[in-house]
């Protein structure tokens, strides 16, 4: 099943008269299940694919299809819904709200979802239970160590049952060990709950938890390839669909 | 759907995080509220004595004097020349229809001897419909009667003051008093009724039957002749017609001329009420309004410091945009903090109002009011400043741009 289907997304920015192009023109697909690597050095593209990815901008040009809804044309808000119930978003920086217990991070999207505060408390502690968090509900970020954070992070991505995760360097921040454990817990998440994983990356060996690494070179993309063949039964078919393309 | 509770426990909490900071906004609300509430207070208890005061005279009052006017350059006697009798005080109550009594008057100054003690005060002969006229009661003993006045008869009606300087503990009612030496018998005390608008005691008084006046006590030059006639109007609608009637019933009687002017003088005591409280009520406006520039200036510290806190929560606000909150979610968090501001500060201006209204009321020693609707105004004031002045930064807020202010450091 294709999640999402960028067709011919590109994004320039205006600075007065000049016009630098962020993002060339990409067609790209996405399955189900899917755990992918975005390669590139800074300013190459892969986050402005990230942010139109995860609803956060729109395409200058093009459409980025959601679940075979076309979401370039929705509005602020219905934007911020499809960020609310669809992604789950996790950054380099984490992102957390200061002077706020985990629990409560973790509780702020159900809260803009409009769900009874019973039903957040119950949802928030069993996503931060998944992440391992168990007894930390309570504790502020400050009380916490970078991968502890980075989890609390996770849960709040969890939270809501997101089909997709889009993390942008999540281990920037973090250590060699805490690293690999925050990747453990991606590809737990990926292989046990079948949440699709989307990272941002320039260090070859976070990529390489992935399955499938896409590179980014000057705003276009260079290779996409499948580097790991899942487990998976359907991963001879997902291989087959996958497609690329690029106008230089 | 925006969560309202939560979002006020959110602001609660933001406007606790900077404690210092929060309680300085507050404190211009706080202190325009306060002031609006104390200055609305002395208004409206400046109105309310003055108004007390004015009525205490008796309410629908008609003062009509005699003697007030020369004609043509003659001189009418000896500079008070009574020009009013009791028949037309008499004729007054009779023929002006829109008149409800009549209390003719004659005064003067007695020296009033009790015992050892003794006292000087004004003495005023009238009969015994001064009470109604005037408003007036009497908090023991009775009053005379028609038959006292029809004999001259030598009794009299003391007030609070007189019994105060001469009697001390003794019942004054049944006592005799000598009036410059001619006694006199107190049938009754009149009720205390403070000061006059033009700060006269007004329970320094005596009042006898008016023909003892006349007879016994200031022997007149011209028998039977008073100088003021009180009169009651039915109404307060019915004082310009009740003046209008009594003018041309004395200049009838008096045969006054087309071309004459009047020997009397008439006033009108509500006309004065109605001045005055006009004067007050302006005054009040105009302290309220004051006070209420100094609410504006709070609501503009509101706005600053709301626009202050939503630069340095940039990020926070980029957060929770990723995660879903909408536009309106956003709006109404600063909102809800903004209104928090002005309407903690409401509340505790209101009773920072109320207290500096009880110091200024203990001080300047008269009741200072504060009232319901100046309490609501205040209140609905301040919530409507933190709404206008907090309605910028939260709308500022709610458009920022997702990725912008994630990046915000």
């Amino acid at each position: 099943m294709t999640l999402l289907e960028a067709r011919n997304i590109s994004k320039t920015y205006a600075f007065g008269e000049a016009e630098v192009r962020a993002l060339c023109p990409t067609s790209l697909k996405i399955e189900a299940g899917e755990f992918i690597a975005i390669m590139g050095p800074s300013g190459s593209g892969k986050s402005t694919l990230m942010n139109i990815l995860g609803c956060l901008d729109k395409p200058t040009a093009g459409e980025y299809l959601l679940g075979g809804v076309d979401v370039s044309s929705l509005s602020r808000d219905e934007c911020a819904e499809i960020r609310n119930k669809r992604i789950g978003f996790v950054f380099q920086g984490f992102n957390l709200l200061p002077r706020t217990s985990a629990l409560e991070n973790v509780e702020l999207p159900l809260l803009y979802d409009g769900i009874s505060a019973v039903e957040r408390k119950d949802k928030a502690l069993a996503a931060l239970r998944k992440v391992g968090l168990e007894g930390r509900e309570q504790h502020h970020s400050n009380q916490m160590s970078g991968g502890q954070q980075q989890r609390v992070a996770i849960a709040r991505a969890l939270v809501n049952n997101a089909p997709i995760i889009l993390a942008d360097e999540p281990t920037g921040n973090l250590d060699t060990k805490t690293s690999a454990e925050i990747m453990d817990l991606f590809v737990k998440l990926n292989t046990e709950s079948g949440i699709t994983v989307i990272l941002v990356t320039h260090e070859p060996d976070i990529a390489a938890y992935s399955r499938r690494v896409i590179r980014f070179l000057d705003g276009c993309i260079v290779s996409d390839e499948v580097t790991k063949i899942s487990k998976d039964k359907q991963a001879g078919q997902r291989q087959a669909a996958h497609s690329f393309s690029t106008d230089p | 759907m925006v969560n309202i509770p939560s979002t006020i426990r959110l602001s609660f909490r933001a406007l606790r995080v900077n404690k210092m900071r929060s309680m300085l906004t507050m404190l211009g609300i706080i202190i325009g509220v306060g002031a609006v509430i104390a200055m609305l207070a002395v208004g409206t208890g400046a109105r309310r004595r003055i108004a007390d005061q004015i009525s205490s005279m008796g309410s629908n009052l008609i003062m009509v004097l005699s003697g007030a006017s020369t004609s043509g350059g003659r001189r009418l006697g000896a500079g008070t020349q009574p020009t009013l009798s009791l028949t037309d005080s008499e004729a007054i109550l009779k023929e002006a229809t829109s008149v409800q009594d009549v209390a003719p008057s004659l005064s003067g100054v007695g020296q009033i001897v009790f015992g050892n003690q003794n006292w000087s005060t004004g003495v005023t002969g009238t009969t015994p419909s001064i009470l109604d006229v005037r408003d007036w009661r009497l908090s023991s003993g009775r009053t005379f009667n028609a038959d006292d006045v029809k004999g001259a008869n030598k009794v009299c009606l003391v007030g609070q003051t007189v019994v105060d300087n001469l009697f001390g503990d003794i019942d004054p009612v049944g006592q005799i008093i000598r009036i410059n030496k001619i006694p006199f018998a107190i049938v009754g005390v009149l009720e205390a009724k403070g000061q006059s608008p033009n700060g006269q005691d007004q329970d320094d008084t005596i009042i006898v039957p008016v023909t003892t006046a006349q007879k016994k006590l200031f022997g007149t030059a011209f028998p039977g002749m008073i100088r003021l006639i009180m009169v009651k109007a039915g109404s307060i609608e019915d004082l310009a017609r009740a003046e209008r009637e009594i003018t041309d019933i004395l200049r009838q009687r008096h045969r006054l001329g087309p071309g004459q002017d009047n020997d009397f003088t008439v006033r009108n005591l509500t006309q004065m009420l109605q001045a005055t409280e006009q004067s007050t009520k302006v005054m009040t406006l105009l302290l309220g309004a004051i006070a209420s520039v100094s609410l504006v200036v709070g609501g503009i510290g509101i706005m600053n410091i709301m626009l202050v806190s939503v630069t340095e929560r940039t990020r926070e606000i980029g957060i929770r945009m990723a995660v879903g909150a909408k536009t309106w979610d956003i709006r109404l968090q600063f909102l809800i903090e903004a209104l928090l501001l002005s309407l903690i500060g409401g509340v505790i201006g209101i009773l920072a109002g109320i207290t500096v209204s009880k110091v200024l009321s203990s001080i300047a020693g008269w009741s200072i009011i504060v009232s319901a609707s100046s309490i609501l105004l205040s209140f609905g004031f301040s919530g409507m400043v933190g709404i206008f002045f907090g309605y910028y930064p939260a709308y500022k807020a709610s458009l920022l741009d997702p990725i912008d202010a994630l990046r915000y450091e």
